[in-house]
């Protein structure tokens, strides 16, 4: 007699469950050792797909410069070329050539001193924060060779820029033993100030670094004046200090809005120009550039050259291996759009930029801190603080999908705060009406709330209107939590 | 009267043309300077596409490690993140925590002594690159403090590696100001020596590198003999020197199939490992991992700290913006594989491996200059090169599509000359015994041919008879000379 065995359940073919009825599903997913077994990948990419559903929207994410959208065509190269690793240069010559025409581009977007047909001295790097600390490194060296030669010490160098910097110039201070000495902000004056920044200047001084698109606020420091006043310095101490511009936003912007703002290599203390591609050059993240003036500015120690196809080709990065994508993307923006493209669109952002400040101050409630020239951004703070500030503004906007960030300001503004969107280009006329609509709702809702801080203040318990006494001691625990998000804000990298 | 005029062919509207048609592509293209105009997407992307076409095949491409293949799925989830900026960790939450996931997983990979729950000290990089930065700046700093707070200078730190370093630990000595002492190879010794690397030593050394899988042979650096010797001569000066290891490649082999060798954090002088994600970590280019024993052995003063969600993000690295899919892809492969799906795959390359190397050996024409333990790869070179040499080799290959890149090791082994295929997930056994055919063509091909160097150094101006031991020497000389010259070029060439 044969005995015939009901299949259990736990024998039965997995691959024959549908994705979600199956027990990957129900399995918790592993957080710190791999775990022993495969699965299938139908189940893998479900499950890694809905856990990143609670990710923000990149689209709605109004804090980021960054690129979040690209033309189809676009994202088809990029996919086509996941797979090319970028430094094998032998193998993949003519993505080497795209990364030099870019250079090539960008220089002469710069006005850089090239001739018709001479190649610019350039890389393309992951981003700005790689091109910083590729001009920062030039500088130390081109500095120390100077000092030694004239049998000085050079173990001290240092930096001058804003204290409105983005972190990697300290990131980039810290790593390579370089002082950082910040000009402070004052309130109302949210940049670097030009006079103050050529006072601090020293002997040891290896560069002054100015940014042409503030993060916080997207104003451009007047290049032009701190040039002229460094001209003069120069010419009394001998010292022949440089000046670094900071262009991660503002490279992509300068040129196709306010072409006749001088702050690229026209003038002539500038030595390197560093831009963020994936900022207004309109890719997505990962590629930045670094612009030197001349070969000279880039000391020849520095460079490691790599022998392709029987010619040399000079290359100086951080990284190594890293995808071509970005780098083919960026050629493709460039041609695809050319100047009068790019000027389109900054146009557009520009116009956007306007709609929403407008709809901004019509609600009667904000102070516009960003200026209408620079990075199209709108930085706006509430009149009145003191029953709810920008930062719960900033949660309960979160509701309706939108991720605008509120900052407390650098030293010595550091009692401002102000919520900040940037207009890309991806954020339409439309986005920027709803985006009023939506602030007003919430301020609405925030204005028929009670104030966080004030009843545990009040004697009675109740919520009756403070005295002086008491908005005394809410300024004051404002003033403290404000000045405990800020320590902690002070290296979140705004980008 | 109406007088009508036929439509000019410039005014016509020219999204009517179809792409090739089109003026486009009769236009010389932009490489100095952005052009005015705008073009249609269609004919930009056609005209791009096309020039790439003339890139090499990235799957024939057997010089790299660096990952070429992945499944459909992961595709689509590097597709579909492509817009996330990694650094936004307020915004992107869950990619952040995917980062997370990946640093403990291969944390616990490489034995760091952590307790069940308790959080690794690592951090995602762009690469291997950044990872050795970040350990070596780490070390620098250690030992700076070290030699302040003992009240001696701290301005000639080195570092001890072997001659066959990657060429970013060259980029870190010269960018950080550090000197590399580099421990010379010998003919047939391709790896840095423990004893004669431990001799180099001294009190300014910050670290000793020892590398995972190195990258002209793909062997294993004796981790253990050198932590035992470095422990020993440790005791006796004090100097507490600590070892990195580069396991770029091997990270991701050793513990799947070497699981008994010891060269992670089980030895107690490993206080730091750096990976490449986008090598045997099986994702596409652009992600690496550096992990540390513990938070002593990453200085708090380079950590910079981010507020997110109100909890304390802490983030060490080069690079700030970049793309997310990356680590989002590897936290894909650690999950679908598991332990059992690398170890399958490492099998699979291993086995490949040893099909090429023995139809290789079946030619009679090449020495295997590889170990059979270590990456999976097949370093080889001739026999014979007086008249051949693995340089044309690896040109010839081209023509039938594969990349075999050639190349001189470094000094003081700087004669030998090898070719080198890696072998990747993607490369299947087919693969390998194509190879074999094809590089057996090759052979057969420049059989038939002169050799290059003969007929210019003979006297009598043009025969090729048979050259006389002056010219031999010459010609040996000649191409010693040559091969130099290559080698210094090739030198910074970064064999990856």
């Amino acid at each position: 007699m044969v005995l015939s065995h009901a299949a259990s359940t736990g024998s039965s073919d997995d691959s024959v469950h549908s994705t979600f009825a199956s027990r990957y599903v129900r399995a918790s997913l592993p957080r710190y050792r791999m775990p022993d077994n495969s699965i299938p990948k139908e189940a893998a990419y479900q499950i890694i797909n809905d856990e990143l559903m609670l990710d923000g929207n990149p689209r709605l994410n109004l804090a980021s410069f960054v690129t979040t959208w690209m033309e189809p065509e676009c994202n088809k190269l990029m996919m086509d070329s996941i797979n090319k690793n970028y430094v094998d240069m032998d193998e993949y010559p003519v993505t080497t050539e795209l990364q030099n025409r870019c250079v090539n581009m960008i220089a002469h977007l710069f006005n850089a001193p090239l001739g018709e047909t001479e190649t610019a001295v350039g890389v393309g790097t992951v981003g700005s924060s790689e091109a910083i600390m590729l001009a920062g490194l030039a500088f130390k060296r081109r500095w120390q060779n100077k000092m030694r030669a004239a049998g000085k010490p050079c173990d001290k160098p240092n930096i001058v820029t804003g204290a409105n910097v983005q972190v990697c110039w300290e990131k980039f201070a810290r790593y390579f033993e370089v002082e950082l000495k910040e000009v402070k902000l004052t309130e109302g004056y949210y940049v670097m100030d030009p006079q103050k920044a050529v006072d601090m200047v020293d002997e040891n001084t290896i560069c002054v670094a100015a940014i042409l698109g503030s993060t916080l606020n997207g104003e451009f420091e007047d290049v032009k004046t701190l040039n002229d006043l460094l001209v003069k310095k120069n010419e009394e101490t001998g010292w022949d200090t440089p000046i670094h511009v900071d262009a991660a936003s503002g490279g992509f912007i300068a040129p196709f809005l306010y072409p006749e703002l001088e702050w690229d290599f026209r003038l002539p203390l500038v030595k390197s120009i560093n831009v963020s591609g994936h900022k207004y050059g309109l890719v997505y993240a990962g590629v930045g550039w670094a612009i030197w003036r001349s070969k000279e500015d880039l000391p020849e120690e520095l460079i490691f050259h790599i022998n392709y196809l029987g010619a040399d080709q000079p290359t100086f990065t951080l990284n190594f291996s890293k995808g071509s994508s970005q780098v083919i993307a960026q050629y493709y923006q460039l041609i695809r759009l050319g100047f009068e493209g790019y000027k389109n669109i900054m146009d557009n952002c520009q116009e956007n930029a306007m709609v929403l400040k407008e709809g901004l101050e019509r609600t009667g409630r904000f102070n516009i801190v960003s200026k209408d020239n620079g990075v199209p951004l709108v930085a706006f703070s509430l009149k009145d603080s003191s029953r709810h500030n920008e930062f719960e503004i900033s949660e309960y906007l979160r509701r309706f999908g939108w991720i605008v960030p509120a900052y407390t300001m650098p030293p010595d503004a550091q009692h401002i705060t102000v919520l900040r969107v940037v207009i890309r280009e991806d954020f339409s006329r439309t986005f920027a009406e709803r985006l009023v609509i939506d602030i007003e709702k919430v301020l609405h809702e925030l204005d028929a709330l009670p104030s966080r801080v004030a009843p545990s203040l009040l004697p009675n318990g109740d919520a009756t209107a403070p005295n002086d006494k008491d908005m005394e001691r809410q300024r004051e625990v404002i003033t403290l939590w404000r000045r405990a998000v800020a320590e902690k804000k002070k290296t979140s990298g705004v980008c």
